[in-house]
């Protein structure tokens, strides 16, 4: 594997060999010195072109647990601002002598550019594109899964038979769409909730079942139920009449998290907006596994980084 | 090429009773032991002489794997290698005598990247290393405390350690 682009590219033993890696580097996680040799003398770029936390220092740690020297680059305040092109800081970046290129950018594809440009003959990461992909959370979600459902014995598993339920702005959302890919290919059955001017054209031909009505989906018992963020700063169209009644209609609140049977894992990629999408009730509940996400988060990228980044040629 | 059998599953099984009774004769007991095997057949072997030292004194030597991967020296030289499970057991290896276990001894490479991976976890008081097979053609200072067998070899010549657990059958063979 040269880059991560997408999970559409994944077959299921590659997505398997990466979970099963990262439970490697969680257990590393766990001892006395949490750093590991095996990207000493690597120089991973972290080029962000667009705003983020936790993905952002999830990359960095999981770089620097590697031991690979990490370079932050982020477009305020950069020459990106003075107009430069992709073009001219991906030449810069490999001129600087980068292995590995995380890339997060608001155009969709602009990874895919990069990989296969020539600009620069370094590892690429998809760390979101536009409204088109986010591969490390869709595997860090799929982890996350498999940890809480089979425990100790995750190991060399898939998610055959379990049932997904995303809610929320599929419109929009490259969470929704790496999931949707990765979850399929793992074996889950997928549903999805939202209005239906928050699905994207076609949504038909994904290998997903469609509902509009979360309580119907609360109903049906599903083993995960992910709720995604509203993204105020995309919805530059009238998606739904007002908060309060998106709220109502597609938030999971206290009394929806009640309904949920108590086996089931409630999910979110962060950042939350409390009160909008998911109650603070659901979000602080021992079936949330909103922080559990974030420290898997870590664990997935390192075994990303270090099956892209570690391997000389075969 | 053909295949020579070097050691059967007789021989394998004299040869690691042997080295349990010299890991106890060296450590004065079976307190404070810790085996570790190096993945994939080290980790049988290690499970194997700790069942031996249980037998022969009913005391509390324990075994685990030490996965060494990350470790290794030549990560940039071949396609990416997959790691395994590394699983210490409860209590740690703090002030406990570790001892190595791995199939065959070669170039000492292997053992150098698990102390490595032995340092970044605690702080033994010992460590040593237990071999099945020693088949010379050392590429740095490392020995080994406890041999199965010697089987001078030349480079162009492969063994194969088959364990039962794993492959169906006990056997070395050299080809």
């Amino acid at each position: 594997m040269k880059h991560l682009l997408s999970t559409k590219d994944l077959t299921r033993d590659e997505a398997i060999q990466i979970l099963d890696l990262a439970e490697d580097m969680a257990d590393a996680g766990t001892r006395e010195v949490k750093k590991l040799p095996a990207l000493r003398g690597r120089t991973v770029v972290n080029l962000f072109f667009e705003d983020s936390t936790r993905t952002k220092i999830s990359f960095e740690a999981a770089a620097k647990r590697l031991s690979a020297d990490v370079i932050n680059f982020t477009a305020k305040g950069s020459s990106v601002s003075k107009g430069e092109s992709l073009k001219d800081t991906a030449q810069t970046l490999a001129a600087i002598g980068a292995d590995g290129v995380v890339i997060r950018h608001g155009s969709s594809g602009a990874p895919r550019v990069l990989a296969s440009s020539g600009w620069i003959d370094a590892g690429v990461v998809n760390a979101g594109d536009g409204t088109h992909e986010h591969p490390t959370q869709g595997l860090l979600d799929a982890f996350t899964m498999r940890k809480r459902l089979h425990g100790d014995a995750s190991r060399g598993r898939a998610l055959d038979g379990v049932t997904v339920t995303i809610v929320g702005d599929i419109l929009h959302s490259r969470v929704a769409r790496s999931n949707v890919w990765l979850l399929e290919t793992l074996g889950a059955e997928v549903t999805l909730v939202a209005p239906a001017t928050l699905l994207p054209v076609g949504v038909n031909t994904w290998p997903v079942t469609v509902s509009y009505d979360l309580d119907a989906a609360v109903a049906a018992k599903p083993d995960v139920l992910m709720m995604l963020r509203i993204q105020s700063e995309r919805m530059n169209a009238a998606f739904f009449p007002n908060a309060r009644e998106y709220s109502r209609q597609w938030g999971f609140d206290d009394e929806r998290l009640a309904q949920l049977p108590a086996a089931s894992l409630v999910m979110h990629p962060g950042p939350m907006n409390r009160g909008l999408e998911i109650s603070s009730g659901a979000a602080d509940s021992a079936r949330s596994t909103i922080i559990e996400q974030v420290a898997n988060g870590v664990s997935i990228r390192m075994a990303v980084l270090y099956l892209l980044l570690a391997g000389g040629a075969a | 090429m053909t295949a020579r059998t070097v050691l059967q599953q007789d021989d394998i099984a004299r040869a690691l009773t042997r080295i349990s009774h010299e890991i106890l004769e060296s450590n004065r007991g079976s307190s404070n032991l810790v085996l570790l095997g190096i993945p994939t057949r080290g980790v049988i072997l290690a499970q194997r002489i700790a069942t031996i030292l249980n037998g022969i004194e009913a005391n509390s030597a324990v075994a685990g794997s030490l996965d060494v991967t990350m470790y290794r020296d030549d990560l940039a030289k071949h396609p990416t290698r997959v790691s395994s499970p590394t699983q210490i057991p409860e209590g740690g290896i703090d002030g406990k005598t570790v001892v190595l276990v791995d199939d065959v001894l070669y170039s000492g490479r292997t053992i150098r990247a698990a102390l490595d991976a032995i340092n970044d976890i605690g702080r033994p008081r010992a460590v040593r290393l237990a071999a099945l097979v020693d088949r010379g053609h050392r590429e740095l200072p490392i020995r080994a405390d406890f041999v199965g067998k010697n089987l001078p070899s030349s480079t162009e010549e492969r063994i194969n350690v088959r364990l039962t657990e794993i492959d169906g059958t006990d056997e070395v063979t050299i080809e």
